[in-house]
């Protein structure tokens, strides 16, 4: 039984509460719930994971910010073609002190998903957010970018006006921008267009969250020539956060609530909020050159084989 | 001068006799595949013909019928672009893993060497262009793509230092799939490193030149390949960062005609120029006189 059918028969249990009065069985169900929720929303497979990170009604990157950021001033446009909706970008208050955030924007609706291209961006959003990380390393601000995209998005005008470009000159470019970048993997973290905005001093992963090279139908369709694997593809992948700690290519995991952000938001917010404080203040005392050859190094170091050391048999031939 | 480096291309051993290549088992040489039969004949894909495989080479690998650049060996590369036994092989003894655990995956790599004659899709080293040093690294297409896993991502950040050590220009021949599926998460962080290993040869004021062959496609067009100071491209080559399939699917349409080709990109200003693969040597020769003040 996967997560969506599980989260079902809590919600038709939840159902049941409101309808009754008697205080004993409302006790008795609540418990029941409180069981059901600990026994079998936990252990979560890597496909489950997924649903969850794409579950319609997980929280929004707008959602994090109204909640975690005060005085959001969303900044529009790459000064060069137009504004890309799928990645929104601006500066707000977090407790007190100015930020630049960077966050795609998934929909919750259909309209909302068309609006911002069910955030797989465009070039020019790429390159919109470089232009605004520029600003914050111009007047000293951390950058926090939340993560949470299928990918780039495959088409056309993308194509033609250089998505591929304008991803390597991110990439490029926040390796040494000179203020403590921290991001946030919130849903799903797909390919280029993640990593677009991830590279990151922090890279943190809300615990449902997955961060992946493609999308586990991508995957399935190109190793196994079947996009109907995705669910072995996700399981094979290693996309989840736990795995990604493992590997040493993130450095936290948030918690979730049980069943997922969507449950509780307000408990996700305030530990997403908790982690950014502590991540930001221990970039307090440290000067732009340490910051941003931490980021190099941490990059510069991934990478996972083995090397044969020639140099080590000096005057050894063949 | 051009006739002397095609008189060498047949020499393939000789050119390799260089103390780092001496550790190789066997030298880099240009493998037996099943589409050239005993490397006699060389069938053109794009327009069926069949030429004799001696005339191919010293034509460069370009179809003399329609004008069709091949996708070259690594070493064929070397061969039509360095000066006679300039190269000098570095970077050698990575070994691949398999960190995913994908079924196959290192038999795969197995066979791709033993095909291939190569360790993984990419190899660098020192190299002269008309008597000017440079730093060259070359993507074989051959070797399960050109794909950028682990290995390949080390390497050509290795190649980026070397050059950063050396001083020297750095040029670049990609040929590639993209990132490597097999190993995840880890072939796409290759991109953040070797765009940074980059930035940094940038921030050092050396010359990057980076030649766009075909196909030059996904991971590798968003990260190393798409950040040259001059960026060339080959002819015809399919550049582009999602598969033709995939924008296919997605979008619902027909492509138009000549779409992620190299002229188109040039046409919307992603590509410096479009060089025939004849003019490449003299043309890459050409840009490194003018840089050899370096930026200072």
């Amino acid at each position: 039984m996967d997560i969506l059918k599980k989260e079902k028969k809590l919600i038709k249990l939840e159902e049941e509460l409101i309808e009754l009065d008697d205080e004993k069985k409302i006790e008795s169900i609540k418990s029941k719930i409180e069981d059901y929720k600990h026994g079998m929303m936990q252990d979560l497979s890597a496909w489950d994971r997924v649903m969850l990170a794409r579950h319609m009604k997980r929280p929004t990157s707008k959602d994090v910010i109204n909640a975690v950021f005060d005085d959001f001033i969303e900044l529009h446009g790459d000064r060069n073609f137009g504004d890309d909706k799928a990645i929104i970008g601006g500066i707000a208050y977090f407790n007190g002190q100015p930020v630049t955030i960077i966050a795609q924007q998934k929909g919750k609706t259909t309209e909302e998903n068309i609006e911002s291209n069910f955030a797989m961006p465009h070039p020019e959003g790429y390159r919109k957010a470089l232009r605004l990380m520029k600003q914050a390393e111009k007047f000293n601000r951390p950058i926090i970018t939340l993560i949470d995209t299928p990918g780039a998005f495959p088409g056309i005008g993308a194509e033609a006006r250089g998505q591929g470009e304008a991803i390597a000159r991110n990439l490029f470019e926040m390796s040494a921008i000179e203020v403590p970048i921290i991001s946030i993997v919130i849903g799903e973290g797909g390919s280029g267009g993640a990593l677009a905005i991830g590279v990151a001093n922090e890279v943190h992963m809300l615990e449902n969250a997955i961060y992946s090279i493609l999308s586990p139908e991508g995957y399935a369709s190109i190793l196994w020539k079947d996009a109907k694997k995705a669910k072995n593809a996700a399981e094979v992948m290693k996309l989840t956060s736990y795995d990604l700690l493992d590997f040493g290519v993130i450095e936290g995991i948030i918690k979730e609530p049980i069943g997922g952000a969507h449950h509780n938001p307000t408990q996700t917010y305030e530990a997403i909020g908790k982690r950014l404080q502590q991540s930001i203040e221990s970039y307090y005392n440290r000067s732009s050159y340490e910051i941003k050859t931490a980021r190099y190094t941490k990059f510069r170091k991934i990478g996972f084989f083995q090397r044969f050391n020639y140099d080590n048999l000096k005057g050894v031939v063949k | 001068m051009k006739r002397d480096v095609l008189k060498n291309a047949f020499d393939k051993q000789r050119q390799f006799k260089s103390k780092t290549v001496s550790y190789r088992k066997k030298p880099l040489q240009s493998a037996k595949q099943p589409d050239v039969p005993k490397g006699l004949y060389e069938k053109c894909q794009s327009c069926g013909k069949t030429f004799i495989a001696k005339d191919m080479i010293k034509n460069m690998f370009v179809c003399p019928s329609c004008d069709n650049h091949f996708r070259l060996r690594a070493i064929d590369r070397l061969n039509i672009t360095v000066d006679p036994h300039s190269f000098l092989e570095k970077g050698l003894g990575y070994i691949t893993l398999d960190p995913l655990f994908i079924d196959g995956y290192e038999q795969k790599v197995a066979d791709y060497k033993k095909q291939t004659n190569l360790d993984e899709a990419y190899i660098y080293g020192y190299a002269q262009i008309e008597s000017i040093p440079c730093v060259i690294g070359i993507m074989d297409s051959h070797f399960m793509m050109g794909s950028m896993g682990s290995v390949v991502g080390e390497k050509v950040t290795k190649s980026i230092e070397y050059a950063m050590v050396k001083r020297l220009p750095l040029i670049m021949f990609v040929a590639s799939g993209g990132a490597r599926m097999q190993e995840g998460i880890f072939s796409l962080m290759q991109m953040a490193k070797t765009s940074g290993a980059l930035k940094k040869l940038d921030e050092q004021g050396l010359l990057f030149v980076s030649v766009l062959t075909h196909p030059t496609t996904g991971g590798v067009t968003a990260s190393f390949a798409s950040l040259g100071d001059i960026i060339l491209a080959e002819p015809n080559a399919l550049i582009g960062f999602a598969g033709p399939r995939v924008i296919k699917q997605t979008i619902k349409q027909d492509l138009p005609e000549g779409f992620q080709r190299a002229e188109f990109l040039k046409d919307k200003g992603m590509v410096d120029k479009v060089v025939h693969r004849h003019a490449l040597k003299d043309t890459l020769h050409t840009i490194l006189k003018m840089h050899q003040g370096g930026s200072e």
